[in-house]
C-alpha cells in the first residue's frame, strides 16, 4: 500500500515530507525557516520580515523582475510571511510546474542578492504596512493581545517597530540572514500530484549542498500586564480576550482544542450563539487556538459599539468561565462532525495540506496522517474533554480593548 | 464532470456540474435579489432579508437551523451582492441531501418580529463595523457617486438609519416579490447525485409559488468626477477610483481579465512596479467586476496620506501609456499563465466550482466549463486588449478619497 505522507531528512538536517494526493492537478509547497520574529534582536523589532522581503528581490541568477516574473511565467501564486517562530515560504501551481518553482526557491532561501538599492524600498514597506494596521482595529486588537498573552519575545508581532525598521543596515540583513537560513532545522511539505523519488531526488539537489549551522538562543521570556486598553477614536470597541492552553504536541491536545470549538466554530456554538444570536450584541465573535511550540492559548475576539462593549465583554467572560463546568454530547456530537468534515475536505486542496503536514513535523517531529487524525478525534470524549476543563478552567484572563473608552474588568482576574 | 440541468414546475431551476473524483458536494440557492433590486425606503433589505434567513422558518427554530447544519458538519454561509443573495454550503457527499433541506428551508423564513427587532441590532454592529475599517464606507459612496441614479449605484448594507426605520412588513413584501421560484437557481458542483438533488428540491421547493418579478435593466452610464471625504482619524489615505468596463455578457470581458491582471495585479503589474515594490503604496490594484448590463474597473489605493496626490497620478500615468501604448507580448503570456493557474487552483475545490458555475448561470443562462474558461482566456489577443483599452477609457473616473487629506487635486 502507498504510504499516506513520506519523509527524508537530508544530511544537514533539512526535512522534505509529502502526501501524494493523485486526484488533484495541483502541487504546493511550504517552507517552514526557524527565522520568526521571536529572534529579532532586541532593536531590530521586524527584522525577519525584512530579510524576508528582502530575499525575494533577486537571487541566483535573476534580478527582482526577472524572479517576479519567471514564478508568474510558473503559475505559482505565492505567499511569504513570518510569525513569531518561523519565515514561511509557500507556493501552489499546476503539478508540472512544481520542481522548476523550488529551483527558483533554492535561490531566494541560498543565494538571495541583498542588492544594496533594495534596501530604502523595503523599508518603506514594511514601514506603510505598520502604519496600514492602524486602520485595522480588530487586526490592531488581536496582535495587542498575542502580545500581552505570550509576552517577549514570543508574543511580538512580525511588523516590527518603526524606530527599529528605519535603523535596519545591510549588514543587519546579511548577519541575520547568515544564521538564520539554514538547512537544520528547515521544513519543507508538499502536497498535490507528486512524484515522490523524483520529488526527493530534485531536493536533494537542490538543497543538499546549504550548510547547517548552530542557532542562537532564544531572548529570555518577560511577561506583559494582563490589561491594556488603546484609546481610539472608533463606533465600536474591539474586545479581545487570551488565557493559556496547551500546546499542539501536548497530549491533550484534542481536549483543549475541542473545548473551543464548542466555544466557537460552526453557528451553533455557543459564543456566536449567546453573544450574537440571543442577544445581538456583535457582528463578529470568536475564539480561536493558538499555538507555539511549548505553549498554547485560547485567543477570543469581539466587537460592538461602545455602548454594548461592557456588555458584551461580560457575556463573553461569562461564557469563558461557565466552559469549566463541561460539554454536552450533543456539542461534541457537532464538533466531531465539524472536523471530520473538514479532514476530508482538506484533501482537496493542495495548499492546506501541505502547510499541515509541514506545520505538524514543526511540532512533533513527524507528520499525523488524516486517518490518524480522525481516530484521535473520534476518541474524543464528553469525560476526556471535561476532566480536561475541570483541571485546565478558563481563567486569569488577559484582556486588550481598542475603542473611546476603557471597560470594566472583573475583579480578580488580573 | 458532467453537466445536469432541470427545472421544476414553478419555475426553479436546479442546475450542476458533477464530478465523481472529488470529496464534497458544494450548494447554493442562489436568488436574484440585491441591492439593485432595493429602493430607497428599503435600502437594505435584500442582506438583512439574508440574515433573517437563518433566524429560522415556519418549521425551524434559527437554533434548529444551526444546530442541524453543524450535525452534519457542513461549511455553510450566505452573502448577498449588488445582483445576488446566496445560500451556501459545502458538505460530504452522505449529507447532500439533508444539506438541500436545510438550505431549502433558510429561503422560506418565518420572518418573525421579535427576531427582526434582535438582528436590526447585529445589521447595524455589521455597518458600524465596516465604517470603522478601510475603505470606512468609500467603497459605497465612489459607487454611489459613480452610478449616479442607477440602481448599480445602491448601498448592500443600506443605512443605519434606513435599517432602524426599516418596517418588517416591507421586509415581508420585498420577500414575496423577489423570493418567486422564477428568481431562483439551485447550483451544485463537486460529487452530486443529481437526481436525489431534483428530488430534494422538489420535495422543498415544489410548492413555492411563482409570482411575477422583473429586474429593470436600465444602461448605466459612469459619471466622472472628484470627491475628497476628510477622516481625521484614519492613519492612512485610501483613493477608489471608477470607471466603465465590460459586462457580464460582455465578450471582451476576458480581455478585461488580461488587462487589469497586466496593470494592476497585486504583484509583478505595472501598479505593482511602479508603486508597490518600492514602498510609495501600501497597496494598489486593479480589477474587473462583471454586472448584468454594465461593467467596472475599479482602482484601489492605499498609502501615506502626504504621497498619495502623486501616486494617483503615477497611477494616470500608467494607465495613460497603456491607452496610448497597449500592452507587450510577453505581458500578454504572462497574465494568462497567472490567471491560467488561478483558475485551476481556484476550481479544485468544488465550493470554488460552485459559485462559478452559479454566476454564470445568473448572469449569462450558460454553462461554462472549467475549458471553456481557459480557452476564452487563451484565445484573447494585444487587438483585443487594445479593444478594451479603447472602448473602456481608464482615464475616464469617478475618484474617490478617504483619509487625514482635506482636499485632493488632481
Amino acid at each position: 500500500m502507498k504510504e499516506p505522507i513520506v519523509s527524508h531528512i537530508f544530511e544537514n538536517g533539512l526535512a522534505l515530507l509529502a502526501e501524494p494526493l493523485d486526484s488533484l492537478a495541483s502541487a504546493a509547497f511550504s517552507v517552514l525557516l526557524p527565522a520568526g520574529a521571536a529572534g529579532d534582536p532586541a532593536d531590530r523589532s521586524g527584522l525577519a520580515s525584512f530579510v524576508c522581503e528582502m530575499t525575494v528581490r533577486g537571487c541566483g541568477s535573476r534580478d527582482s523582475r526577472q524572479l517576479v516574473r519567471d514564478l508568474e511565467n510558473l503559475g505559482v501564486e505565492r505567499g511569504e510571511g513570518v510569525s513569531a517562530s518561523h519565515a514561511s515560504y509557500s507556493g501552489a501551481t499546476l503539478a508540472k510546474n512544481l520542481i522548476p518553482a523550488l529551483e527558483i526557491y533554492a535561490d531566494i532561501l541560498q543565494r538571495p542578492h541583498f542588492p544594496e538599492q533594495e534596501l530604502e524600498p523595503v523599508r518603506q514597506v514594511l514601514l506603510q504596512e505598520l502604519r496600514a494596521i492602524d486602520d485595522e482595529p480588530s487586526q490592531k486588537a488581536m496582535l495587542e493581545l498575542r502580545r500581552h498573552v505570550y509576552g517577549e519575545p514570543w508574543g511580538r508581532p512580525s511588523c516590527g517597530d518603526a524606530d527599529h525598521l528605519e535603523a535596519v543596515t545591510q549588514e543587519d540583513v546579511r548577519s541575520w540572514f547568515d544564521t538564520r537560513y539554514r538547512p537544520n532545522g528547515t521544513i519543507i511539505g508538499v502536497a498535490g500530484r507528486v512524484d515522490w523519488p523524483r520529488l526527493k531526488d530534485a531536493v536533494g539537489r537542490l538543497f543538499g549542498q546549504w550548510q547547517p549551522a548552530k542557532y542562537p538562543a532564544p531572548a529570555s521570556d518577560r511577561p506583559l500586564a494582563r490589561l491594556r486598553h488603546i484609546d481610539q477614536e472608533s463606533n465600536q470597541t474591539q474586545v479581545a480576550i487570551g488565557y493559556e492552553s496547551v500546546p499542539y504536541r501536548h497530549p491533550d491536545y484534542f481536549q483543549a482544542s475541542g473545548a473551543v470549538g464548542v466555544l466557537s466554530g460552526g453557528m451553533s456554538a455557543r459564543l456566536f450563539s449567546e453573544v450574537r444570536e440571543k442577544r445581538g450584541l456583535c457582528y463578529s465573535v470568536y475564539a480561536s487556538y493558538h499555538t507555539l511550540k511549548d505553549r498554547g492559548s485560547v485567543l477570543c475576539y469581539a466587537g460592538a459599539s461602545a455602548d454594548r462593549a461592557q456588555e458584551t465583554l461580560d457575556v463573553t467572560l461569562g461564557e469563558l468561565t461557565r466552559l469549566a463546568e463541561g460539554i454536552r454530547p450533543e456539542e461534541l456530537a457537532r464538533l466531531k462532525a465539524r472536523v471530520k468534515s473538514n479532514l476530508i475536505m482538506q484533501q482537496e486542496s493542495s495548499s492546506a495540506r501541505s502547510s499541515a503536514i509541514a506545520r505538524d513535523w514543526h511540532h512533533l517531529g513527524r507528520a499525523r496522517t488524516r486517518d490518524e487524525m480522525s481516530s484521535l478525534v473520534d476518541a474524543l470524549s464528553c469525560e476526556s474533554i471535561n476532566h480536561y476543563l475541570a483541571e485546565h478552567p478558563p481563567r486569569d484572563f488577559t484582556i486588550v480593548t481598542l475603542g473611546p473608552q476603557a471597560l470594566e474588568t472583573p475583579v480578580g482576574i488580573s | 464532470m458532467e453537466f445536469r440541468e432541470h427545472k421544476l414546475a414553478n419555475g426553479l431551476t436546479i442546475i450542476a456540474e458533477c464530478n465523481p473524483d472529488v470529496h464534497s458536494a458544494a450548494l447554493g440557492f442562489f436568488v436574484q435579489a440585491g441591492a439593485r433590486d432595493e429602493w430607497d425606503e428599503v435600502s437594505g433589505v435584500s442582506h438583512f432579508l439574508e440574515h433573517m434567513a437563518f433566524k429560522g422558518s415556519p418549521t425551524r427554530t434559527s437554533e434548529d437551523l444551526n444546530r442541524e447544519f453543524d450535525e452534519i458538519g457542513a461549511n455553510y454561509n450566505a452573502f448577498t451582492s449588488e445582483e445576488h443573495t446566496v445560500y451556501y454550503g459545502s458538505v460530504l457527499p452522505e449529507y447532500q441531501s439533508r444539506a438541500t433541506l436545510l438550505l431549502g428551508d433558510l429561503l422560506r423564513p418565518a420572518l418573525r418580529n421579535e427576531d427582526f427587532d434582535t438582528e436590526k441590532l447585529v445589521i447595524v454592529e455589521e455597518i458600524r463595523m465596516y465604517e470603522d475599517q478601510p475603505p470606512f464606507g468609500a467603497d459605497d459612496k465612489v459607487k454611489a457617486a459613480f452610478f449616479g441614479k442607477h440602481p448599480l449605484g445602491r448601498s448592500v448594507l443600506g443605512t443605519i438609519a434606513s435599517i432602524q426605520n426599516l418596517p418588517v412588513g416591507a421586509m415581508r413584501d420585498y420577500f414575496e416579490r423577489r423570493y418567486s421560484p422564477t428568481n431562483i437557481t439551485l447550483a451544485a458542483a463537486g460529487r452530486i447525485d443529481f437526481d436525489a438533488l431534483v428530488r430534494d428540491a422538489d420535495q422543498i421547493a415544489g410548492a413555492w409559488r411563482p409570482v411575477p418579478s422583473e429586474r429593470r435593466l436600465s444602461p448605466a452610464e459612469g459619471h466622472t468626477g472628484r470627491h475628497c471625504l476628510h477622516k481625521a482619524s484614519a492613519t492612512m489615505e485610501y483613493v477608489l477610483q471608477l470607471g466603465v468596463g465590460p459586462s457580464a455578457t460582455d465578450e471582451r470581458r476576458f480581455a478585461a481579465k488580461v488587462l487589469s491582471t497586466v496593470l494592476g495585479d497585486d504583484s509583478g503589474s505595472r501598479l505593482y512596479w511602479e508603486m508597490v515594490d518600492n514602498g510609495l503604496a501600501e497597496q494598489v490594484s486593479l480589477h474587473h467586476y462583471e454586472y448584468q448590463g454594465a461593467g467596472l474597473f475599479m482602482t484601489y489605493m492605499t498609502s501615506e496620506p502626504d504621497l498619495a496626490q502623486e501616486n494617483l497620478e503615477r497611477v494616470a500615468k500608467i494607465f495613460a501609456d497603456a491607452e496610448a501604448k497597449g500592452i507587450t507580448t510577453e505581458e500578454l503570456a504572462q497574465a494568462k499563465s497567472k490567471i491560467n493557474s488561478r483558475v485551476v487552483l481556484g476550481s479544485e475545490r468544488p465550493r470554488g466550482r460552485l459559485f462559478t458555475v452559479g454566476s454564470n448561470w445568473m448572469h449569462r443562462n450558460v454553462y461554462r466549463s472549467v475549458d471553456d474558461d481557459l480557452r476564452a482566456l487563451d484565445a484573447v489577443t494585444l487587438d483585443d486588449v487594445r479593444e478594451v483599452l479603447h472602448a473602456f477609457p481608464l482615464s475616464r473616473v469617478a475618484v474617490m478619497a478617504i483619509g487625514p487629506l482635506e482636499e485632493f487635486n488632481a
